[in-house]
């Protein structure tokens, strides 16, 4: 009896991580179970003073031994013995649930049944009496609707009740009729074995040991079976059995399963008033909603709403949600020392990093909320099953499974999804292969991130077939997803566990706003915790690999020397104005460029006219002088004025040459020279490199990195036009193959956090990291150097690419479907 | 004596029973924790879009299973 445990056990969906998330709140930890991928929740409760130790166990519709999750269910009950067991049940789906009920009641005397959803029973008229269910089972039983919060004080009362005791185990919640006497047969020799009797004997456990041995389990088989005496009681039971189904026509597994049921169903008699009734309105709504041609549309219709609420309207909210962050960075900003003409501080550098890296994540919160509040909404209602239904043929035959159908939406099967809520949504995939493909799979998809490197390429190579070359990207990312998420189920992950389809088709039924909420925003705050604490981690350490080794002393030397130049020249167009006294040493002119750039910063953040005119009107009376400057009324401020602009901007041009020297220099800079021999063959070259580098911490960096490597030689210089010269014979194959590695790219870092969240392990997370690249560069290699061989123009190396992922997709579609189902 | 087939041949409407799972392991197993056990009353309800999986009505409960996995179930037709 483990004196500061409690275990909460029951069917899918019934509402049992709910019940986890309310006891033990922020304090979880999430590790594996020994030896097996399966999730171990562990958290802890207060009460009364003490700690106690809360485990969510996977969910299970029985205990036999045939997946990993019965396993470690049943091993943790009988080994780990904790105090108390709460069995979380459906209360509108009451026979299926006591199914578990029965067998749990086999392994624990501390069982606690929690029905829970009575909110949706009693609707329905179906809620059981618990006073009676509790009498007929002999266990505390106490109701709860935990979507809406109810019942959690009376939950606590009775898991307080049932601590400090300590009751043993019951005999027979089930008789099993002929399977009765077998039992007593083998029992007597059964108590005799040591490893029997070490389990903490009882007679309870023995004829659960016996009734084991009777079904085959393989694992009880192997532990009685590791003595000559067990091995003979095992022989013994093997015999009973086969005898046993020749006389009853049923294998002990079904009789069991049948006895189970039959039991559950008299209780459901005794306890409930009405049977359930027909639900002949879900059947109804299925109809419409399953149906060949309707259910089809239905689909794209709740997809495209998806997209176009969050995505695209969430986008929309970031523009309110934007100005805060930006907001809190100049807030930080104004505690950081200022930067120098050109030279930045290196605390003001690294702090500056680090909040834009945090707040480019913090920005996609109200894209999350909107997306994990309709995710709850189609989760609660029913939806989720149908979807997987309508879609699990096509899937399943690549290797997927139908409840793929969400993550893949959400990473983007067109253009613009994100990866990040797209992992953490495999968590319901049942098949751990086709879940495991799923993951490592969604990265491959568009995200909105790899869009502006899209639009960058398209716009200068594809400019003449636009439409073509977005149409392409737009689609062949699910075109490459398919094949490699059927190639990885038949390499990689062929011994990874393949489940079943079988999935109940739950009643349709109403969310409630509350649930909704609830679960967006914890999911949210969830998404904030796990991901902004390592996304912040990794920004340090690519700062370091971007700011260091630093630039030897005589370039800094030279770039000192090159800001004097600027400054004597500002001087000299100065001489003779009446702002020549207030500018005369660095100082002053950094104060100037300071002010000019804060004055436009903050112009360009108001918009109306009346706040313009007050901020004018306080700087005039602080910068009496400087303010003609930035507002020019005469001739002579106009001529300083002009030189301000011309300083201002050679300031910024020496600032990204630096900065563009910098990278050069730094350590990430030489990884991408000395990668080039290996790029070679895909067209990049070191500058390609750096960007394609440093998009691994976000893939927006990618652009951002190509703008400050490509300098602008004139002023109005856009990034396309200066990628265009700077790049003699970056022709559009290269372009082509730079698009694809970037749709190949290696999950971002957030998205390989949530990888190794929802796999549980660094191993898969590396390859979900690594597989990507190799792939990425072998498919650009192929296109470029075999474009090159072929003498094919971008466009025709695009459409013959096309064409090969369509015959590859379709081939891969149409064969080995055997080798994958089981 | 009635003619023995499998779950997946029967169309949309039609009701059978149980005769035996041939499913082992997970499946079998999963089919008996959903109320599968041989002798239960089923009814085909409808078939996905693309014809797999298929849904059954099982004693009150409603399921959707693959072809491949109701090929191992044996039904009667009632």
């Amino acid at each position: 009896m483990n004196a500061a445990l409690i275990a909460l056990a029951g069917q899918p969906n019934c509402g049992k991580s709910t019940l986890f998330n309310l006891l033990t709140g922020a304090r979880q930890h999430v590790a594996n179970y020994p030896g097996v991928t399966v999730d171990k929740m562990t958290g802890w409760l207060r009460l009364r003073g003490e700690t106690l130790e809360v485990v969510d166990l996977p969910g299970t519709y029985s205990l036999s031994a045939f997946s990993a999750e019965e396993r470690v269910s049943r091993d943790f009950v009988l080994q780990q013995r904790p105090q108390v067991l709460v069995n979380v049940i459906d209360a509108s789906n009451l026979r299926r649930s006591l199914y578990l009920t029965l067998q749990l009641l086999e392994v624990t005397p501390a069982l606690l049944v929690n029905l829970n959803m009575m909110d949706v029973a009693e609707q329905r008229g179906i809620a059981p009496d618990p006073q009676r269910l509790s009498q007929l089972l002999g266990v505390p039983v106490v109701t709860s609707s935990w979507r809406s919060g109810r019942g959690k004080a009376e939950l606590l009362q009775a898991v307080q009740g049932l601590m400090g005791q300590d009751p043993p185990l019951r005999t027979g919640p089930v008789d099993y009729g002929p399977l009765e006497g077998l039992m007593a047969e083998l029992l007597p020799a059964l108590a005799l074995l040591p490893q029997a009797a070490s389990e903490g004997s009882s007679a309870a456990l023995h004829r659960y040991l016996a009734l084991k041995l009777l079904e085959a389990d393989e694992p009880v088989a192997r532990q009685l079976g590791a003595t000559p005496a067990g091995a003979a009681l095992v022989a013994q039971a093997r015999q009973l059995a086969v005898a046993f189904e020749t006389a009853q026509g049923c294998s002990v597994g079904e009789h069991l399963a049948h006895c189970r049921y039959q039991r559950a169903q008299q209780l459901v008699d005794l306890c409930q008033l009405r049977q359930p009734a027909q639900r002949c309105l879900s059947d109804r709504v299925d109809d419409v909603v399953c149906h060949r041609l309707m259910g089809p549309l239905l689909l794209v219709a709740v997809i495209w709403l998806l997209y176009y609420l969050s995505i695209v309207q969430g986008y929309r909210l970031t523009q309110y949600t934007w100005p805060l962050l930006a907001g809190l960075r100049s807030v930080i900003e104004g505690f950081l020392p200022a930067p120098g003409f050109v030279e930045v501080p290196l605390t003001r550098a690294f702090v500056l990093w680090f909040v834009d890296s945090v707040n480019a994540l913090l920005n996609y919160i109200p894209v999350f909320f909107i997306l994990f509040g309709l995710i709850a909404l189609l989760e609660d209602s029913g939806y989720m099953p149908r979807m997987a239904f309508i879609m699990d043929r096509l899937l399943h035959r690549f290797g997927l499974h139908g409840q793929s159908t969400l993550p893949l939406v959400l990473g983007g099967v067109y253009v613009g999804g994100c990866a990040v809520p797209a992992v953490m949504s495999c968590k319901g995939i049942p098949d751990e292969r086709a879940r495991l493909a799923t993951i490592l799979t969604i990265p491959l998809l568009n995200c909105l991130a790899k869009v502006p490197l899209y639009v960058l390429l398209i716009n200068i190579y594809f400019a003449a077939h636009k439409g073509v070359a977005m149409f392409f990207i737009a689609t062949i990312s699910f075109l490459l997803v398919l094949p490699i998420a059927k190639l990885l189920s038949l390499t990689v992950l062929r011994h990874k566990p393949a489940a079943p389809f079988v999935m109940e088709m739950p009643p349709y039924h109403l969310p409630t706003l509350r649930a909704v909420l609830g679960r967006a925003l914890e999911r949210v705050w969830l998404f904030v915790r796990k991901i902004t604490t390592i996304v912040a981690a990794v920004a340090v350490v690519l700062f370091v690999l971007l700011q260091f080794p630093a630039l030897a002393p005589e370039r800094h030397q030279h770039y000192q020397d090159r800001q004097q130049q600027l400054e004597k020249r500002f001087y000299r167009t100065l001489a003779g104005t009446p702002y020549a006294e207030a500018v005369q040493e660095p100082g002053q002119t950094l104060e100037l460029v300071l002010l000019a750039e804060g004055y436009a910063a903050d112009r360009l953040r108001m918009g109306d006219a009346t706040a313009v005119a007050a901020l004018n009107a306080a700087l005039r009376q602080q910068q009496p002088v400087l303010f003609d400057l930035l507002q020019p009324e005469n001739a002579a401020a106009k001529k300083a004025a002009r030189a301000l602009k011309k300083l201002l901007k050679e300031r910024k041009a020496l600032l990204r040459e630096l900065r563009a020297e910098q990278i050069n220099n730094s350590l990430l800079g030489q990884l991408g020279q000395a990668l080039e021999p290996l790029t070679a063959a895909a067209g990049f070259n070191w500058r390609v490199n750096v960007a394609l580098l440093s998009a691994f911490a976000a893939k927006e960096s990618s652009v951002a990195t190509l703008g400050a490597l490509y300098l602008p030689q004139e002023d109005n210089e856009t990034l396309e036009q200066r990628m265009a010269q700077g790049e003699e014979g970056f022709t559009a194959l290269h372009a082509l193959a730079l698009m694809l590695f970037m749709v190949l790219y290696p999950p971002c870092l957030a998205t390989a956090m949530a990888v190794k969240l929802q796999t549980g392990s660094l191993g898969w997370m590396l390859f979900s990291l690594g597989y990507p690249m190799v792939l990425g560069l072998l498919v650009a290699s192929l296109v470029f150097t075999g474009g090159s061989l072929l003498g094919l123009s971008g466009l025709q190396a695009m459409m013959a690419f096309y064409l090969l992922a369509l015959l590859i997709t379709t081939v891969v579609g149409l064969i080995g479907r055997s080798s994958l189902s089981s | 004596m009635k003619k023995s087939v499998t779950l997946d041949q029967i169309a949309p409407g039609g009701s059978c029973r149980i005769v035996r799972l041939v499913a082992g392991d997970l499946l079998g197993q999963r089919l008996l924790d959903l109320g599968a056990c041989p002798g239960m009353a089923l009814r085909v309800v409808r078939n996905a879009p693309l014809k797999d999986p298929m849904e059954v009505e099982l004693d009150g409960c409603f399921v959707s299973l693959r072809r491949a996995e109701a090929r191992l179930v044996e039904v009667e037709n009632a």
